[in-house]
């Protein structure tokens, strides 16, 4: 599984954050930071329900 | 014991339904499933309506919601077009259309019709709009497109408070008003009400407070809304003009009434589902056996804050609620218990270049633990009665508005909410 985030989408809404905060960092900046591009098997469903539920789809998940 | 469960229908394609539908499907629900809406078009995303897709930098093809994308991804029935107009629960039917000659048998039924907007005298006239679906975006777009005009925003609402910083992003004169003292007097408390009445008025719109709405003037009511009118709407039997309960009237070429939404549940009527604001729900969302509802039309109580009942109208919600229903549906099938659904209810909103969320919900004891709110820049948090944290409001904070909505989710104090969020 490999995450790609559409930065011009992206809006710092943090969604992502509360649900996979393993992944996904919110920082100061309010800039969102992937602490991983290639989730782990026990990350990807966090993964899934962070895409689904971000506000502007800008997340997307790639599986092989 | 268990219930059978070889086929679903959903009302309502929409975010929530839509997303119960897609959860069933992820959860290995491999029977029958059909989504029935009465819109034409595959579900999108309604946040844009207001924003980007009015402003004309976002086009159709981005709105459809992912899960819609590839209509044939999760083997979903689409009944498109089709508007739901009775529920037989005893035979457990969806009856279709005006005539109900069709009918849609279930063994599993989700509830997500949503909500429509509000409507006052006036709305006909040519040049008023509401705005709630693609087809009233494109009208409202097409009259906001070209020449500077003359727009009058009813309701100083999310809905009102956001066209109005579109259309004056695109250069148009906006006049917003709201009957309440200070904007969005429903969810925000005064000052920060107040602070959103600055933002606008610092971007050139009059904001009229505390007055309400006497009439909409205008000519002979015209064709539908969005026929293009090929020049002054004035001029070819539109509206002309607002009238305010004070006497004034503000001349407008285009009209946006924002005066928020009444669920749609005309159509469970005679069902003997319980309605009251909403379809009521038990604390799992589910109205009657094999029978959930989701999203703007569905009212529950939430275990989280007190079992109040709660009918929530955020797109957060949608997903959320329609993903949890979708399981419900399943665990009902197997008979297996549930937790209730009980979420600490987020939005946000776009203004100008402000973010505004928030989180659960405000009170009186309100209190600024970082930035202030003459900066714009700020997160404010709201006490419960027993000094617990029950909301907190962010602007340009994102990060702070998902800190507090985790924080309120376990029960926070306040003093923990202020160490964490200053």
């Amino acid at each position: 599984m490999k995450i790609v985030v559409d930065y011009d989408l992206c809006e710092s809404n943090a969604i992502c954050m509360e649900v996979a905060p393993d992944v996904f960092e919110v920082r100061d900046d309010d800039f969102l930071y992937l602490l991983t591009e290639n989730p782990s098997e026990d990350q990807s469903e966090s993964v899934l329900i962070a895409a689904e539920r971000c506000p502007k789809q800008a997340i997307q998940v790639i599986t092989e | 014991m268990s219930n059978r469960l070889s086929s679903v229908v959903v009302v309502g394609a929409s975010l929530a339904g839509l997303q119960a539908a897609q959860t069933l499907r992820r959860s290995g629900f491999d029977g029958d499933l059909t989504l029935v809406g009465s819109e034409p078009h595959y579900p999108y995303d309604r946040p844009p309506l207001s924003k980007r897709f009015l402003a004309g930098t976002w086009d159709e093809a981005k709105l459809r919601l992912r899960g819609a994308v590839d209509p044939d991804e999760f083997q979903f029935n689409w009944k498109l077009g089709h508007k739901a107009t009775g529920l037989d629960l005893e035979q457990r039917q969806v009856i279709l259309g005006d005539d109900g000659q069709e009918t849609l048998s279930y063994d599993g039924l989700v509830i997500a019709t949503g909500a429509r907007p509000r409507t006052i005298d006036g709305c006909e006239l040519t040049g008023v709009h509401v705005l709630r679906t693609l087809d009233h975006a494109r009208a409202l777009r097409s009259d906001l497109e070209g020449q500077s005009r003359r727009v009058c925003v009813i309701g100083a609402g999310f809905i009102g408070a956001e066209v109005a910083a579109t259309a004056r992003e695109l250069g148009h004169e906006v006049t917003m008003i709201e009957a309440a003292q200070s904007p969005l007097a429903r969810v925000l408390d005064h000052e920060t009400g107040m602070a959103i009445a600055d933002l606008h008025r610092d971007h050139g719109v009059d904001v009229r407070l505390g007055v309400g709405v006497a009439k909409i003037e205008g000519g002979v009511a015209g064709g539908q809304d969005g026929d293009d009118n090929g020049g002054d709407t004035a001029q070819s039997g539109g509206v002309e003009r607002v009238v305010l309960s004070d006497g004034s009237a503000i001349e407008s070429d285009v009209v946006v009434v924002g005066i928020g939404v009444v669920p749609s549940t005309e159509w469970l009527a005679r069902s003997g589902l319980t309605l009251d604001n909403g379809v009521v729900c038990d604390d799992t969302c589910m109205a009657a056996p094999g029978v959930v509802a989701a999203g703007d039309v569905a009212r529950w109580p939430n275990s989280r804050f007190e079992g109040k009942l709660m009918r929530v109208e955020q797109w957060d919600n949608a997903v959320e609620q329609g993903g949890y229903v979708g399981g419900r549906l399943l665990a009902w099938s197997r008979d297996d218990a549930v937790e209730p659904y009980a979420p600490t209810p987020w939005f946000w909103s776009d203004q100008y270049d402000r973010k505004i969320q928030l989180a659960g919900f405000p009170s009186a004891r309100a209190e600024v633990v970082h930035g202030s709110i003459p900066e714009r820049r700020f997160v404010q948090l709201y006490a419960g009665e027993r000094g617990e944290l029950i909301g907190a409001m962010a602007w340009n904070r994102p990060r702070h508005a998902i800190k507090a909505k985790q924080l309120i989710a376990r029960g926070a104090n306040m003093s923990e909410a202020r160490e964490e969020l200053s």
